[in-house]
């Protein structure tokens, strides 16, 4: 047993769903088991955080951290991990990205204390009390992690050696990269891993034709053709942005791309290859005869049947897209 | 407190895409005419309007522009028949994007200048800076993380 290399899981600011599929490796768990020492993961096991401080450094082989990071807590265990670990990676969209915890960076801390704990019609809350790492009581100080002033994900604040991205990951690219760290081959520093270089588009098989869109339609509005592209049909698919690897699993379920691996090779900002790529389909009419302004007002008529591109374009990315978020004043 | 004397002697950093057929001459037209006009902006010519990636403006924001101008042929005179419509989509759902990331519409801007437009790209030009210079200095968030 000790001879094995020891594997951790951690969670930061996440949902779990990283940890469901490592377990959603079935039976190949045992394989996982029979190699690796999981000798640290809060939502399976038992091992506390002064167990891990107890470590030599570098006595963790590979750390698969999942999870943004949120709070001053989040920040210490993954300063903590990378200290104890030999390969740090960052495991899902959330380490990778920011992913759904990252949306609060459409906001301030300060806005969203605002309209949690103050403005919010449900809660009594006279004496304005808001989070803060520490308070003080006449029996003494206490201290509660405080939340960062934005979700960062894990590359901001430590070395990452490698990426896995997916909300979550693929079962079977985890395993692919199991197998990869077991072999000792270990791709160059910093790669992204568990995943293909390309779109999502060409693990999607539908039947792709050109691509002239009248008008964006939403999910509700309609059943779409579950042969031919999804953003063809009109519906806000992501997969043109987003990086392959996954088997597009939602377009097979008939649901378009929601674009959780992230940017592909080469591209810094996937909300913004959104824009590029939306902005060429759109399909205003004839234009001949009309005034400039007439034009804006059909290119504005036709955007304004989508109320959120921004939430739709970063949903998976924003702490690690090139504005990082609302921008400061 | 110190926002106010910020502001004061704040020149504001534009980074302008001109497209290379019709707009970047309009730029030279202007040139020639020897109408003042202020130097913020900083020209990039582009062989079409269409070319301009919306990664190149966040890039240009992320690098230190205030403010960002995308100059394209008038509807229908595209050198590529339809590069400028195409800048024109993209331009208008960038700004709905880039409004929800806080930055103003005033900080990007498309307009049309034709070759024989010198003076439409002074006063383009003259806006987008004072429009800008009003607004204060673009801050990224990266920049005030705790």
């Amino acid at each position: 047993m000790p001879d094995k290399p020891k594997l951790a899981i951690y969670w930061a600011a996440s949902c779990g769903g990283c940890e469901i599929a490592v377990v959603n490796l079935h039976e190949k768990i045992l394989d996982v088991d029979a190699a690796l020492d999981l000798m640290f993961c809060p939502c399976l096991m038992d091992t506390k955080r002064k167990d891990i401080e107890a470590l030599p450094d570098r006595a963790i082989a590979v750390t698969l951290f999942n999870g943004a990071l949120r709070t001053e807590e989040n920040l210490e265990m993954a300063r903590l991990l990378r200290r104890k670990s030999q390969v740090m990676v960052a495991f899902g969209s959330c380490a990778k990205g920011g992913c759904i915890p990252a949306l609060a960076n459409f906001s301030t801390r300060e806005d969203l204390f605002r309209s949690i704990y103050l403005d919010n019609p449900s809660v009594e809350n006279p004496d304005a009390i808001i989070p803060c790492g520490t308070t003080s009581f006449p029996e003494g100080d206490i201290h509660l992690p405080a939340l960062l002033g934005r979700v960062k994900h894990l590359a901001q604040e430590v070395d990452v050696d490698y990426y896995i991205p997916g909300c979550p990951p693929e079962s079977h690219q985890i395993w692919n990269v199991i197998e990869v760290i077991l072999s000792g081959d270990l791709p160059p520093k910093g790669s992204t891993i568990g995943c293909g270089t390309l779109t999502v588009c060409d693990d999607c098989d539908r039947t792709k034709e050109d691509k002239r869109i009248p008008a964006f339609r939403r999910n509700y509005e309609f059943y779409p053709d579950p042969k031919a592209c999804l953003l063809e049909q009109g519906l806000l698919c992501m997969g043109i942005a987003t990086r392959s690897g996954c088997g597009a699993p939602c377009t097979k379920a008939n649901m378009p791309c929601s674009g959780c691996y992230g940017a592909p090779d080469g591209i810094s900002d996937q909300g913004a290859k959104m824009v590029a790529a939306l902005g060429s389909v759109m399909d205003i009419g004839d234009t001949v005869g009309l005034s400039e302004a007439e034009i804006s007002g059909r290119v504005s008529a036709f955007l304004s049947t989508i109320p959120d591109y921004a939430g739709l374009f970063y949903k998976y990315t924003l702490a690690s897209s090139t504005l990082g978020g609302k921008v400061g004043r | 407190m110190s926002a106010q004397s910020d502001l004061q002697g704040f020149e504001p950093k534009i980074v302008g895409f001109l497209c290379n057929w019709c707009s970047y001459a309009g730029a030279d037209k202007a040139g020639g005419m020897q109408t003042p006009y202020p130097p913020n902006v900083q020209v990039i010519r582009v062989m079409c309007s269409g070319r301009v990636d919306p990664q190149f403006v966040l890039s240009a924001y992320e690098k230190g522009a205030d403010g960002v101008i995308i100059l394209a042929c008038h509807p229908g005179d595209c050198h590529y028949k339809e590069g400028n419509c195409r800048a024109l989509q993209r331009h208008a759902m960038l700004i709905l994007v880039l409004d929800q990331l806080g930055v103003e519409k005033e900080r990007c801007r498309l307009d049309y200048v034709s070759a024989g437009e010198g003076e439409k790209f002074n006063r383009v030009i003259g806006e987008v800076v004072e429009a800008v210079r009003s607004l204060g200095p673009l801050q990224l968030s990266r920049e005030n993380i705790a």
